[in-house]
């Protein structure tokens, strides 16, 4: 029963195979045989979770049919807000801190009578690639509780790879969607910016920041963004026109497509199973029809460091409000000025004050032309090479992260390879585009590999018809190997 | 050496919208303490902002006015700094692509008509309240500090002018006709008590005829007009004995202490603080069309340049007119009120720019604070038509009313000022002075008009001072005649 497909249990709950309530008991009885070991939540909310069950089933029962979320276990990332559950973004810093609103992504889950099942595990304020920044305790992958789950979406993909949720909601602000759906061997999607509301996601960095659904297949990932995506009059940057159909062809093949392979996206620092699996992925959809053309973005080697200025940059004013003064942890001062630095020094963790200097630092006066001014401006070259990328292919390939799930503690001491994990995902975060990272095989350690889908803001339609494809194409069916212990 | 003082003004200009200027929560003054407070304006996680339509269009009107180029494409920044009343620990504002540039406002004074550019108006959003308790209310020895954030997010318009201005009086008429320009444009209450308005100047001297600037000293809480001038005309001098003395004036900011009548240094980090500007992510730009802009600018009112040049042209002097449009506020609508109700302009204005403008000063008050209304000024002006009320004694029945007497009538009843108009009472008492006076009844007779003054002044005594005395003149010259 955990291991229900978005579109299965949408089935099964309307003909009455199963129950809204049978499936969050499934869903928190996984949990509960998992934590120990994964570690995916930070909060599980079983009262409100069988509540809202219920009352889905009441839904059912009374014939009101709110949509394919109508009791579907969510997991929801603890970045965003959620009413009256406790919300800290992993971080010391807003320990106890029990919002008052939800985020719009949160309301629309209730709205769609979805079943939040609890508020996921993250590296602090969503910086860092493997779950290990969370204040509360690393998470650890189900294919291997040695490894990371990535990050720093770890707990959604963790919670939807081990069947605690039928659904997770991420976040990715250089690719903490797709980076850990790839190391958990799920379906992750990070939405053209603009097309999921912000509004109640804790923000790192505004202008990347995105959320999007972690799930098991791609027509999952579909019926899931459809659920989330829509203009939000609270989000001054949601997308303001209609929302784009995404699901129109997913069945249609890539016969006649042109697939462009990305070529910096690969070669020195990219595992060699990784490669393989990536290159026979591409001979497939080549051997679907699919042109294949290699592509090569110029800007894709500085991408990197344009994206560790710019993000830094705004964590370093979206994190300012966090001073004690209003709400969160509090440390006592002798003035209101020894009050905030103490706070804020105790309050956040390395990688999140790391981050803080280097942004306070890329904008000072002085320094601002060469760091912060330059990153945008790699910024701008960033968007034009995927413009004139996609003058001439409909979409983008890459592997989505140039390694497999990696030891826990591995890269903690070391910040600039653990940086390197976001290399293939970064880019379409500076760019606003959609891309998505589906699981196409195993390394020699029984490890998941992601592949890498990219396309034009607003091609998420062709984005899912091309992942879509290449689920069919590989037949991906591994599942974690424990997922028989924790039957 | 003869020093010349270069004065620049920025203008905080707090909008009266509905609602904030990023929130739908209301942005009126005076609510009970954390009333009018969302997620987004304490800066809750999560929050984000959305700007208020209404706010644009306000700033945009005000950049019109002010003869500015309005940006087709303009941007907010962030301004980075950590204070316990500013929320979000960072303001959102404009930096370099504000709404609004290079305008001008005509500045008139004693007769003479000055231009002072505008260097830009832009938009941004007010801080919260701090209430510092216990240690004297000061925030170094303060027990406490309680916030107020009704405040936060309330929009803001800062006008930045050129450093056009060269004397404190100058400054003045600039500030306050900047007042009665957004006052008329419908956007502000423009109250200076209540902080709706507040300005801060930079000063500096230079030898007279030199172009460079000196160092730049900048003025903080002014809070009158009369605290603006005398703080720049105090800040003048002391620059001037500092650099008669052969010393060198440093950049610094410094605080008008009112009670004092100096002007203090501030512990201040201004000069050398970082604010990190950078384009705000949360929003985007605001653009604004020429169709938009020509149709903000179809829906100008008249303006006060506009108005002084109406009444000049129904009558008044250019004094009169200006004082009623840029003078102590609300006058202007009195004005307009009591002549629609048919009052004469000439005689309203009068009372309104002399007594009653000497009045508002003496007592430090505002018209609102008194009980005149357009109404008295009609009756008042009546009476001293119709002869009831002489021009000294309308200046007693004003001040009565004025302090809520009453109306003119009930204060001139009271106060016994009626003058005496029935023509049969005053030929009475003038027969009565002539009957004892034979002498001076003679003189007069015989073309000697030395004692008719002395005669006016027997029968003013002899009425208590309330016979009219043209009419008391009238009659004896009818008198002498026979
Ligand atoms: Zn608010």
């Amino acid at each position: 029963m955990s291991e229900y497909t978005l579109s299965g249990a949408r089935t099964a709950l309307r003909d009455g195979s199963v129950s809204a309530r049978e499936l969050i008991d499934a869903a928190l009885d996984r949990a509960a045989k998992t934590e120990a070991e994964l570690h995916a939540f930070l909060t599980l909310d079983h009262d409100g979770a069988r509540l809202a069950a219920d009352a889905a089933d009441a839904e059912f029962a009374a014939g009101r049919d709110a949509g394919p979320l109508q009791g579907i276990p969510v997991a929801v990332k603890d970045n965003m807000v959620t009413r009256g559950i406790e919300t800290t973004a992993a971080s010391q810093i807003l320990a106890g801190y029990v919002p008052p609103y939800d985020a719009t992504a949160v309301a629309r889950l209730k709205e769609q009578n979805a079943v939040i099942v609890g508020k996921t595990n993250m590296d602090e304020f969503a910086m860092g690639s493997s779950t290990e920044n969370s204040a509360f305790g690393s998470s650890r992958n189900p294919w291997h509780t040695d490894r990371v789950p990535g990050g720093s979406s770890g707990g959604s993909a963790i919670a939807v790879a081990a069947g605690s949720a039928i659904v997770g909601l991420g976040s990715d602000t250089g690719g903490s969607i797709r980076q850990p759906a790839a190391l958990c061997g799920v379906v992750g999607m990070k939405p053209t910016y603009g097309l999921v509301s912000r509004y109640g996601l804790i923000a790192f960095a505004s202008s990347l920041d995105q959320i999007g659904p972690l799930t098991r297949t791609v027509e999952d990932s579909v019926t899931a963004l459809e659920a989330l995506a829509g203009h939000d009059p609270l989000d001054a940057t949601s997308y303001r026109g209609d929302r784009p159909d995404f699901r129109t062809g997913l069945d249609g093949g890539v016969a006649g497509l042109r697939i462009g392979v990305v070529r910096e996206l690969s070669g020195e620092g990219f595992d060699a199973d990784v490669e393989t699996a990536f290159r026979r992925t591409v001979d497939l959809l080549s051997e679907a029809g699919a042109e294949i053309v290699e592509v090569s973005l110029p800007s894709m080697e500085t991408s990197l460091s344009a994206y560790y200025l710019i993000a830094p940059a705004e964590c370093s004013a979206n994190l300012a409000r966090f001073d004690g003064v209003r709400y969160g942890s509090r440390h006592d001062g002798a003035t209101v000025e020894e009050m905030m630095t103490a706070t804020r020094a105790d309050g956040f963790g390395q990688e999140v004050i790391r981050r803080i200097l280097l942004g306070t630092y890329a904008l000072s006066a002085g320094y601002y032309d060469a760091f912060y001014g330059q990153a945008q401006k790699v910024r701008t070259l960033v968007i034009r090479d995927f413009e004139s990328a996609y003058r001439r292919v409909d979409a983008l390939v890459s592997p989505t992260a140039p390694t497999t799930a990696f030891e826990i503690g591995s890269k903690t001491q070391d910040p600039l390879s653990m940086y390197l994990s976001d290399v293939c995902t970064i880019p379409s975060n500076l760019a606003g585009d959609p891309a998505i990272s589906v699981p196409v095989g195993c390394d020699g350690d029984g490890l998941p590999i992601g592949f890498q889908i990219m396309a034009p803001a607003l091609g998420e339609a062709v984005m899912f018809r091309v992942a879509h494809t290449v689920e069919q194409l590989v037949g991906f069916e591994q599942r974690p190997p424990m997922l028989e212990v924790w039957a | 050496m003869s020093w010349e003082p270069v004065i620049g003004i920025e203008v905080h200009v707090e909008l009266k919208t509905n609602s904030k200027m990023f929130c739908g929560c209301r942005a009126d003054f005076g609510a009970a303490p954390n009333t009018n407070i969302c997620p987004v304006c304490l800066a809750l996680p999560g929050a984000l902002p959305v700007p208020n339509e209404q706010a644009i269009e306000w700033i945009v009107r005000i950049g019109l006015a002010l003869n500015c180029t309005i940006a087709p494409e303009s941007i907010f920044h962030r301004k980075n700094y950590f204070y316990a009343d500013l929320p979000k620990n960072y303001q959102i504002s404009q930096y370099d692509q504000p709404v609004c540039t290079t305008g001008h406002l005509d500045v008139d004074l004693d007769g003479e008509t000055t231009r002072v550019a505008i260097n830009r108006v832009h938009q941004e959003e007010d801080t919260g309240k701090s209430i510092h308790v216990g240690g004297g209310g000061r925030i170094h020895s303060a027990e406490a500090t309680l916030l107020d954030f009704n405040r936060a997010g309330v929009p803001l318009v800062e006008i930045v002018s050129e450093p056009d201005i060269h004397s404190p009086a100058q400054a003045r008429a600039y500030a306050q006709q900047l007042r009665s320009l957004v006052e008329s444009l419908g956007v502000s209450d423009a109250k200076l008590e209540e902080g709706s308005m507040r300005f801060d100047a930079n000063v500096s001297i230079r030898p007279t005829g030199d172009e460079e600037l000196g160092a730049k000293v900048e003025v903080k809480n002014m809070n009158s007009f009369r605290s603006l001038e005398r703080a720049l005309a105090y800040e003048i001098d002391r620059q001037t004995e500092v650099r008669e003395s052969g010393r060198r004036i440093p950049q610094e900011t410094r605080h008008w202490d009112e009670a004092a009548g100096i002007t203090q240094s501030m512990r201040s980090k201004e000069g050398s603080s970082d604010y990190r500007y950078f384009a705000e992510p949360d929003l985007v730009p605001i653009v604004i069309s020429e169709e938009r802009r020509e149709e903000i600018r179809a829906t100008l009112p008249e303006l006060p340049h506009e108005r002084i040049a109406r009444y000049v042209e129904s009558g008044l002097d250019p004094h009169a007119a200006s004082v009623l449009v840029s003078g102590e506020m609300g006058l202007g609508a009195l004005f307009e009120e009591a002549v629609q109700n048919g009052a004469d302009p000439k005689q309203v204005a009068n009372w309104l720019t002399g007594e009653t403008t000497a009045y508002l000063r003496k007592r430090e008050t505002t018209i609102e604070r008194t009980a005149l209304t357009a109404a008295h000024l009609v009756q008042m002006t009546g009476m001293l038509t119709e002869g009831r009320l002489s021009s000294s004694a309308a200046k007693d029945v004003l001040a009565g009313v004025l302090e809520g007497e009453g109306s003119p009538e009930d204060v001139a009843a009271a106060r016994d000022l009626i003058q005496m108009s029935d023509t049969g009472a005053i030929e009475s008492a003038v027969d009565s002075v002539l009957a004892s006076n034979p002498d001076a009844l003679e003189k007069l007779r015989g073309g000697d008009m030395k004692p008719f003054g002395f005669l006016v002044g027997q029968v003013m005594r002899a009425t208590g001072g309330k016979a009219d005395p043209k009419v008391v003149n009238e009659i004896l010259r009818d008198r002498a005649a026979r």
